[in-house]
């Protein structure tokens, strides 16, 4: 009954979305202002039948409804509480609604708060999001129907995929959808502005927290996912350059982008068409991210079973989107009023700059990424693109990009100095340069990892330098520094944040590639390994029971110099019901360094396979990530974003003259 | 600086950036991708010594020979064999009879592997395998493929 409810409320979803979206986009053709007004109504109406759906399908997972064939497929009775409930998008037709019912919650969230934006602008976005939830609700309903019933129940489910039982399905899925559809949001608006054919500078202060948004739950969608392969998959790596990794990075490259030049359109009026082009790519991305994690044309962890219907229906999809906005934007870009011509050392040439790079990055991660699968479809030759590729490519970029940072806040609009800019950063520099020579006279140095952290520290500093020199700092009394931070507005507190964090996350990349040790031997109970000032003793096998796993654990005692500093048990756990098995690393933190053990399989009367890590500063890549999405919520909590908007687009409404 | 020197000067960066872009971008495809070879193509077409390789197939039933932290095996396509060695760590899903693909270089005669790539569930078996067991007629449908 349940099923079959649920399966109605998504119909319902689908009716809903398709009514918003033509009434909308209908209403704001006619400029009728009662069709129009249709849009928030329907957009809550979608959000609640699409909530119902996923409400419904998460019910047949919490109560084991073997009758369901997905819950058959991917759930157990004996499966922990908790992976009923991450269960229901640990597979493709659940995360798929997970993906519907993030977007419907974007909508209703447009509906409910941008009550100030112009009418016929409102409808026309949400009327965008109303024909992309239409279609997406469309796609789950008629090839990934979550809700179909098998004719005969089974008693007992087939279980979710061990890799999938961990806390890390919990956040990173939901984290890393509010960051894709988050995108969406930006997309509608640049829709809708190329529909109407105008575009100012109040378009990117609306676009601006919906981006910021997407951006923050996007870069902690990452970071985590990231951190989640480093511990679960047992081989030490934080970033693979699978396929699917890079999917989720090029819509973060690209959203990095207009986050950036929307910055230009709005305080300069400027960079305008550019930002819309931006706005549509980012969505994109998205979508072919998407495609390539659904359709199955790619080889990744993140391939479900795969379906070719599912992956021609997902083309059409985003031929349809993609295709429609660019052709949409070819037709009107030539209505759009180009911004003006600015100075090239000045706060709008740095930013202009930022964006030049972060187009490179996300062109040449593009190619690596498509190039193979283009290859195969025309010569037939199957090649593999990994690691030595983007290191070779985007590895470069990204250091030229950070090292050029620091200079970018500093630098004043219209007009910036460049000399005075040097002066300003010459003690992050001397602060780098003092650092990279000490690592350097303490021993190992590595050319491309030095560089790396020479570049991670600068930009750290310099991101720290630029928010002291603001305050006044050390020039001024304390008194007057403290209020002149008061003063500032929290997104200039943002700015240090997110910037500090690339600088934190690169000096971890670096130490991580160049300083990290790495161990691989058999041992045998009673042993001991020595890595780094670590000493490894395997004292014995310890067998645990989970509650649809065990455990068949090696305990280690880990000594630092002799002290006792506390035990790792990496092991492997066997799950009966599939007759799987998962690598669990053991790891402990040790500030900011972590000692990370896994181990081979283990076999009776055998030594076993040890494999160890000392990887210093390795928290670092992830913590950045963090401070970056920090740095993102202190700018999206800064009033300016919230109070400032109305008033300013009245003025700029009644200023801007139409270019129709 | 008037207005089309300015006009230039961004042009003339955005040049530089796209450029440097292209440049690194076409060295890297030409020195750091890995070509993907199957046990018969390699027997038809021998690779030079040290050059990065992929190859994949099934794990040979009987050929899994543990010393230590050293592995050798035998991947195969049904008509070819390749003998592997490897240090490290296998993935969870190594088994006899299932998928592999693994990266790394011919050292006379033997693939010493660098890393091993095994499916990530047992319903998921990397398509270049696939492709290959296709080949030479030892793919049965449904085979590791689910529904």
């Amino acid at each position: 009954m349940i099923a079959e409810l649920s399966h109605a409320a998504l119909a319902f979803a689908f009716a809903l979305a398709a009514a918003q979206a033509f009434f909308s986009l209908w209403g704001a053709r006619q400029g009728d202002a009662r069709l129009m007004a249709v849009a928030p109504a329907a957009a809550f109406g979608v959000l609640a039948f699409t909530a119902a759906s996923f409400a419904g399908l998460t019910y047949l997972y919490v109560t084991s409804d073997f009758s369901v064939a997905n819950v058959y497929a991917n759930s157990h009775s004996a499966k922990p509480l908790l992976y009923k409930f991450t269960g229901v998008w640990g597979n493709h037709e659940g995360s798929m609604l997970l993906w519907a019912l993030v977007l419907a919650i974007f909508s209703a969230l447009i509906g409910a708060f941008a009550g100030n934006l112009p009418p016929r602008l409102r409808a026309n976005v949400l009327g965008v999001q109303g024909l992309i939830a239409a279609v997406f609700v469309l796609f789950i309903l008629t090839t990934s129907n979550p809700f179909l019933r098998l004719e005969i129940a089974p008693a007992q489910g087939q279980g979710l995929n061990p890799v999938l039982q961990d806390i890390g399905l919990a956040l990173h899925p939901p984290l890393l959808y509010l960051g894709y559809v988050g995108c969406s949001v930006a997309f509608s608006f640049a829709v809708a502005a190329l529909i109407e054919g105008r575009i100012d500078a109040a378009w990117a202060r609306w676009v601006r927290p919906w981006t910021l948004a997407a951006w923050l739950f996007l870069t902690l969608g990452i970071a985590m996912g990231s951190y989640w392969a480093y511990y679960e998959l047992g081989w030490g790596g934080y970033w693979f350059w699978d396929p699917v990794e890079n999917a989720s990075l090029m819509p973060w490259l690209a959203a990095t982008a207009l986050l950036h030049s929307s910055l230009v359109m709005e305080k300069r009026d400027a960079l305008k068409i550019w930002t819309v082009l931006l706005a549509l790519l980012t969505f994109s991305l998205s979508l072919l991210g998407t495609f390539l994690v659904r359709s199955g044309v790619l080889t990744s962890v993140h391939t479900f079973a795969s379906d070719p219907t599912r992956g021609v229906f997902i083309l059409a999809i985003l031929v349809f989107f993609v295709g429609g906005s660019l052709a949409l934007f070819a037709l009107r870009v030539s209505e759009l009023k180009p911004g003006g011509i600015f100075a090239p050392v000045s706060r709008e040439g740095a930013l202009l700059l930022n964006n030049l790079f972060f187009s490179a990055v996300c062109a040449t991660v593009f190619v690596g990424t498509l190039y193979p699968l283009m290859l195969e479809s025309v010569t037939g030759e199957k090649i593999s693109v990994g690691a030595p590729f983007f290191n070779a490519t985007v590895g470069p970029l990204a250091l030229l990009l950070v090292a050029l940072m620091p200079a970018g806040p500093l630098l004043a609009w219209k007009r910036g100095d460049a000399a005075g800019i040097a002066q300003k950063l010459a003690m992050a520099a001397a602060v780098a340069l003092g650092i990279a020579v000490l690592v350097f006279a303490a021993g190992g140095a590595p050319l491309y990892p030095m560089i790396a952290l020479a570049i991670g520290v600068f930009a750290a500093a310099g991101a720290i330098t630029e928010y002291v020199g603001r305050i006044a700092l050390f020039r001024a009394p304390l008194a007057e520094s403290f209020s002149r931070a008061r003063g500032l507005p929290r997104s200039s507190l943002g700015t240090l944040f997110a910037h500090l964090g690339v600088g934190l996350s690169l000096i971890g990349v670096a130490a991580e590639g160049g300083w990290s040790v790495e161990k691989i031997v058999a041992v045998r109970p009673g042993e001991t390994v020595r890595i780094a000032d670590f000493d490894l003793r395997f004292r014995q096998w310890a067998e645990r029971k989970g509650e649809n796993f065990r455990d068949i654990a090696a305990i280690f005692e880990v000594r630092r110099g002799g002290v006792l500093a506390g035990e790792l048990a990496p092991a492997k756990r066997i799950f009966v019901m599939r007759g799987q098995q998962t690598t669990e690393a053991g790891i402990q933190t040790f500030g900011l360094g972590q000692l990370y053990l896994s181990i081979g399989d283990p076999v009776t009367g055998q030594p076993v396979a040890l494999r160890a890590y000392w990887k210093p500063y390795v928290l670092l890549i992830w913590l950045g990530g963090v401070v970056m999405a920090l740095g993102a919520a202190l700018s999206l909590s800064d009033r300016r974003l919230r109070i400032g908007v109305p008033r300013r687009a009245a003025k700029k409404r009644a200023a801007a003259v139409p270019a129709e | 600086m008037t207005r089309k020197q300015r006009r230039l000067t961004l042009i003339a960066a955005g040049g530089i950036v796209l450029a440097l872009a292209a440049a690194l971008t076409l060295s890297a495809l030409r020195d750091s991708i890995t070509f993907f070879a199957s046990p018969s193509e390699l027997s038809v077409n021998p690779p030079p010594p040290g050059k990065r390789l992929r190859i994949g197939g099934l794990v040979k039933e009987g050929s899994i020979v543990r010393e230590g932290v050293l592995v050798r095996f035998e991947v195969t396509d049904g008509a070819k064999t390749v003998p592997v060695r490897y240090q490290g760590m296998l993935p969870d899903l190594f088994r006899e009879k299932q998928g592999v693909v693994a990266e790394g270089t011919f050292e006379e005669g033997v693939f010493v592997a660098r890393t091993i790539l095994a499916k990530h569930d047992e319903n998921y078996m990397p398509r270049e395998v696939v492709d290959a067991l296709k080949d030479k007629g030892v793919w049965k449908h449904n085979e590791g493929e689910k529904k």
